[in-house]
């Protein structure tokens, strides 16, 4: 047990541990946009999926990082152009329109994975690219601490700094605070002439590129290829961040956090003599005591917000 | 023409456009992608009728989506989004595993018992979620999708550890007991007897759903709670025992499917027939007497996807590629909406011509 | 801006919904710049469809609008906002986690590069607050202010959009007695500005105190529009509050029995702080109607949530039938004998899609004629509908079309045979004849009037003065949660003494309420 412990707290954990969140803190903070605007993206796991594939395919087809990066990211929008017109203008429950999306995305990307590649299985037969490890300067340096925040893959970085930008957007622009005021009260925004759907229908694409860069690192940064179903969840994991969070970037940070320690915690703990399948439950069981906790805490601020 | 037509021929309407863009779908898909989409096409939809084996490879892939379906029926009859079929379905498949391994019970005695105990562990896992939901209004979509991960890991792991064969490269579980098997009903096919607990189930529930005071009570839940709890029901117990249920079902579902078609548990993850029964669950309209039909429909599909990607260059996928847009299409509420306002509109005119022509003093509607 | 020339007209405005209700009738009403004008009426009047139309919410089947003399089409708020109407709503329009500065903001955002100027956002709210001398803290959040305070961003949300005339709808319904001094006087400075305000209320002694002219509505028509300083409360009461036709509602005399429902101090709070109820106190006996009239949003929702289980209470006692029910959850009250006619009948009255059938027997599901061993009795259910059908006369095609199929008046019919059909000892019936044409109207009535001479108590809840007077066999006043009057014998009502009541202008004394409660 202590040499768990000392583990955990090595510096080999902690670095591995910001990795292993970066794939859920970006479909997470797209996750709080969506659900500013008072969309609750279930869709997020197939958006990931297309763009970790089309990520890959593109950087092999265009020969390049950045045409690869692109195409990822333009797919990951289109699906969710897709699941947005169908849940906001022909009124799809987002609850099948998620489902519909993630089943669409699973089928879609093995079968684009085979015409391409002839294999069902991952990617590894086509040259992908991926996105590049930076050693920040000076940093880098430093001991212990050097080596948990640098060497990291570029997304995530991006991924943090995304934390910020999300920040910003949502509660420094104009946009960001009509996005709010739709997600909480849309008539208050109807009838100051804000469109809903507008702003509903741009939270979720904004949300796609988030989720996009997410999938992206998944088979560009965390592998280097594409594997079937690769997801693994985490789309709903990052949902469950997302309300852990309570919505906010920050919030959501940290919960990715919480909950990338139990993935991260999965890698090792097969050192001890733990069944591996144990292991692997882990962070699936971690969201549902989170979301658990979170559901208990709201409720006890309703009684306690009633009493007074 | 009144409103009861008008909404069955717009909901019919409605169906066979979408089945329409599905065929078209496929076609567009295989024409663009296939070297041979001729051989595809035929593979596709023809293919699962040419021989008696195929055709019962329809109903074999059809059987365990009913199940499926019809716990998800339940379930958002209910008013719920609860995904946790796929789970149960995966614990009934180990429950009767175990069963079907280490319990010696006598033939016709030892699958019953061993579907049974499927269907209770199906309503164990079930009723997590149901709880959480219960207690804490956690909501029900995510916690199930987990738990169904969960679900996954625990029985490999149960398979893994304590039923494996050892002589096998890939995960495989002890051999089941003869005795433990379902029948095959059909020579030349391996259609086996779980069809008709499936088929059965079907009528059960449709009975249960219409004309029992608790299949009542859930309908009223799901129509309106306000109204239910107007009239006094208890909305948060109707609601976990539909998840209670539609678990039980779906647990028995797995245990068929296992002693019918399989002779060790060779699973590593989840079929995920839970999500397919969504689909076929929206195809039957929520109607668990329809669900034969959606579900033979999506297993000739699945069956046809199967055939073209060992005859032709199209792989399998596709089934899904089509099942997702399906899903967005019959989800859709608003498609084909402006056409069923228009019609109950004009109807809605002509009748007042009519009354006024005639001096009646009906209502009009 | 002279003082007589005319700010608004809406000439000749009739509104009709699809589902034939006049809500307007060929109302004019006409406002002059830099005045205080009260709009009076009762709910369902039709001074909130005109406001709607006014705001661009709703479109007039017939009539012009003008504005400063010219005629104009205002089809969205927003174009209503252009021309300089603002509109505070009942229920306010503002997001809760966001501050005062960006509510009031909201979609004409000041900016800075890409982000939100913050300084200037500050500076024009604390410019307006100063020029309106309305004192709030921009970076205040909403959910942390009292209801005044909302009310103030949501008045000053439309000053700063260029409202030269604002529409305030039932603004005093929810602030405390302080408010609402503040709010006057906060009024009365805007008119000095030269601003026009129209007032919506039905309290007489507000709309006396604030206003210059009056124009009243009933029924969907104008009633005319008088100056307040030439007009006594009395008057605007009688001529607000009126049967247009006495009813002729033949009733058998009451033979009222012993005590069905006893409320002693009954007590409840809003979330907010504010009293819905403020300790009442009434008794009623089987074999009578026992009517509350009032004008809506006096507490008497509050009251039928608290007799049916549906609401809480913070304080007071509830016997039905003799039984406390202060533990006792929806069914259990129901099995005492309680029926309910709830007031909006798609939210709580009906499963809209499911049959005739399924919701006439929806709270029978414990009779043994109905369900036996867990199994719905269908031939037994299906005779019992068909007769429910013929007897109440329901138009349906069959038992089995869905229930959102049929007119309001139908639906309500279900309702009715549904609830009525349990044969249940009281029944708590809120605005029962509500969106019901004629006929149906005619016909629950009489079997209200049945159901009580059979011995049972009707609880009527009703804010039509034709029904509460020609019903009620007793009936009680609630004014702003409070009994101000209480009649034992209807029939000797007059009609211009209730409308006092109602408007809170008068109030009975202490000894003539109290027999409210004597058993």
């Amino acid at each position: 047990m202590s040499s768990l412990l000392s583990y955990i707290l090595s510096a080999d954990f902690l670095y591995m541990w910001i990795r292993v969140a970066t794939p859920i803190l970006f479909p997470a903070l797209g996750a709080v946009i969506c659900e500013r605007a008072g969309v609750v993206n279930l869709g997020l796991e197939g958006i990931m999926l297309i763009s970790a594939l089309f990520g890959v395919l593109g950087s092999y087809f265009f020969d390049g990082l950045i045409p690869g990066m692109l195409v990822g990211i333009l797919a990951s929008v289109v699906i969710s152009c897709i699941f947005a017109y169908f849940h906001l203008v022909l009124h799809a429950d987002n609850v099948l329109c998620g489902t519909a999306i993630n089943t669409l995305a699973s089928g879609l990307t093995v079968f684009l994975l085979e015409l391409v590649t002839g294999e069902k299985g991952t990617s590894a037969s086509v040259k992908s690219y991926s996105f590049p490890t930076v050693n920040l300067p000076y940093i880098q340096d430093i001991p212990v601490v050097g080596h948990i925040l640098s060497g990291h893959n570029l997304l995530t970085y991006l991924a943090i700094v995304a934390v910020f930008l999300v920040w910003f957007f949502v509660y420094k622009t104009p946009v960001g605070l009509r996005i709010r005021a739709v997600g909480e009260n849309p008539n208050a925004a109807s009838s100051v002439g804000i469109s809903v759907i507008k702003m509903r229908f741009l939270a979720i694409i904004l949300c796609g590129v988030l989720a996009g860069f997410g999938g992206m690192y998944l088979s560009m940064g965390y592998l280097s290829m594409f594997t079937r179903d690769m997801t693994a969840g985490r789309g709903f994991i990052a949902l469950a961040a997302c309300a852990m969070g309570h919505a906010t970037p920050v919030g959501a940070f940290l919960s990715a956090l919480v909950f990338a320690f139990f993935d991260g915690l999965s890698n090792i703990l097969q050192v001890l003599r733990m069944p591996a399948e144990f292991v692997q439950m882990l962070p699936y069981v971690a969201t549902i005591l989170g979301l658990t906790l979170f559901s208990i805490q709201q409720g006890m601020q309703k009684k306690h917000k009633n009493q007074s | 023409m009144n409103n009861k037509r008008i909404n069955l021929l717009v909901d019919t309407v409605r169906m066979i456009l979408i089945i329409a863009i599905a065929v078209a779908l496929v076609f567009l898909i295989v024409f663009l992608t296939s070297k041979d989409p001729l051989n595809a096409i035929y593979s596709f939809f023809i293919g699962p009728f040419t021989s008696v084996r195929r055709i019962g490879n329809i109903v074999e892939a059809a059987s365990p989506l009913m199940f499926t379906a019809l716990a998800v029926i339940i379930i958002f009859r209910s008013g719920l989004f609860s995904m946790i079929s796929e789970g149960s379905f995966f614990i009934g498949i180990l429950g009767a595993m175990i069963i079907g391994i280490s319990c010696p019970l006598p033939a016709v005695i030892h699958p019953i018992v061993a579907i049974l105990v499927a269907g209770l562990c199906g309503a164990v896992v079930a009723s997590i979620p149901a709880a959480l939901k219960m207690k804490w209004d956690v909501s029900e979509v995510v916690t199930s999708i987990m738990l169904n991960y969960v679900v996954q890991f625990f029985a490999i792991y149960m398979v893994s550890y304590h039923f494996r064969e050892t002589q096998s490269s890939s995960l495989a579980s002890l051999l089941l007991r003869d005795t433990s098997k379902l029948s095959v009903l059909i020579k030349g096919t391996r259609v086996h007897s779980g069809i008709i607990i499936a088929f059965a189930l079907c009528i059960i529930c449709y009975i249960f759903l219409q004309h029992t005071r608790l299949g009542f009570k859930i309908r009223i839940v799901g129509d309106n709670a306000y109204f239910a709890k107007n009239i006094g029901i208890n909305v948060r117990t109707i609601m976990f025992l539909a998840q209670i249920f539609a678990g039980f079902i779906a647990g028995v579902g797995g245990g068929a499917e296992l002693l019918g078609m399989y002779t060790r548990f060779k699973w590593t993850a989840t079929p995920g027939y839970g999500w397919t029964g969504i689909v076929v669950a929206l195809l039957a309209r929520r109607n668990p007497i329809l669900v034969p039909l959606g579900a033979l429909f999506i297993g000739y599909m699945n069956v046809g996807a199967d055939i073209m990607s060992r005859s032709s260059d199209v792989s399998r996928e596709v089934v899904y590629i089509i099942q997702g847009v399906m899903m967005l299409l019959i989800a859709s509420e608003s498609l084909l909406q402006d056409w069923r306002q228009s019609l109950i509109v004009k109807e809605a005119k002509k009748e007042e011509m009519q009354h006024l022509e005639t001096g009646n003093e009906k209502e009009i509607i | 801006m002279e003082k007589t020339a005319e700010a608004l007209r809406l000439q000749n405005i009739t509104k009709v919904y699809p589902n034939g209700v006049i809500a307007n009738n060929g109302v004019t009403f006409s406002v002059n710049y830099g005045e205080i004008h009260a709009l009076s009426g009762e709910n369902g009047a039709g001074k909130t469809t005109l406001m709607k139309i006014l705001f661009g919410e709703e479109e007039a089947t017939d009539g012009e609008i003008y504005i400063d003399g010219e005629k104009v089409r205002i089809t969205s708020p927003l174009m209503a906002i252009k021309m300089g109407i603002g509109l505070v709503h009942q229920h306010f329009m503002l997001v809760p986690s966001l501050t005062v500065a960006e509510n009031m903001v909201l979609g004409i955002e000041p900016r800075h590069g890409l982000s939100i100027d913050v300084d200037e956002t500050e500076r024009l709210v604390k410019e307006a607050s100063q020029k309106f001398n309305f004192s709030i803290d921009p970076n205040k959040k909403i959910r942390d202010l009292t209801v005044g305070q909302k009310q103030k961003v949501e008045i000053l949300k439309a000053l700063i959009r260029g409202a030269k005339i604002l529409i305030l709808d039932e603004p005093t319904a929810v602030l405390t007695p302080q408010e609402t001094k503040e709010l006057f006087i906060e009024l009365k400075v805007l008119k000095e500005k030269g601003y026009t305000i129209i007032f919506i209320s039905h309290k007489l002694n507000e709309v006396k105190e604030l206003c210059d002219r009056i124009t009243i509505i009933r029924h969907g028509r104008t009633m005319g529009v008088y100056n307040l300083s030439e007009i006594s409360e009395q008057e605007i009461s009688r001529l607000m509050v009126g049967r247009d036709v006495a009813l002729e509602i033949i009733k058998k005399p009451p033979k009222p029995g012993k005590a069905s429902i006893k409320v002693r101090d009954l007590k409840v709070i809003e979330e907010s702080g504010k009293y819905s109820l403020k300790g009442i106190s009434l008794t009623a006996h089987y074999g009578e109607i026992f009517g509350v009239a009032g004008v809506e949003g006096n507490g008497q929702l509050q009251l039928a949530e608290a007799l049916t289980g549906l609401g809480s209470y913070q304080s007071g006692t509830i016997e039905l039938d003799g039984k406390e029910i202060s533990r006792f959850s929806i069914g259990d009250i129901r099995s005492i004998g309680v029926s309910h006619i709830p007031e909006d009948r798609m939210i709580s009255g009906v499963a809209p899609h499911l049959s005739v059938a399924e919701n006439v027997i929806a709270d029978k599901l414990n009779f043994e004629r109905f369900v036996k061993n867990g199994f719905l009795r269908s031939q037994s259910i299906r005779k019992f509908v068909i007769d429910i059908i013929k007897r109440y006369k329901i138009a349906c095609q069959s038992p089995d079309v869905s229930v959102d199929s049929l007119s309001g008046g139908n639906i309500q019919k279900v309702v009715l045979a549904r609830e009525l059909s349990s044969e249940p000892k009281i029944i708590i019936a809120e605005q029962p004849t509500r969106g019901v044409d004629v006929g149906a109207t005619e016909f629950i009535r009489n079997e209200l009037l049945a159901s009580r001479d059979a011995g049972n108590t009707v609880f009527l809840i009703s804010s039509d003065l034709n029904e509460i007077l020609g019903l009620s066999d007793s009936l009680i006043v609630l004014y702003e949660g409070e009994i101000v009057a209480f009649f034992p014998d209807a029939s000797k009502i007059n009609e211009e003494d209730l409308g006092r009541y109602m408007l809170g202008i008068e109030r009975q004394s202490f000894e003539q309420i109290s027999e409210a409660y004597s058993e």
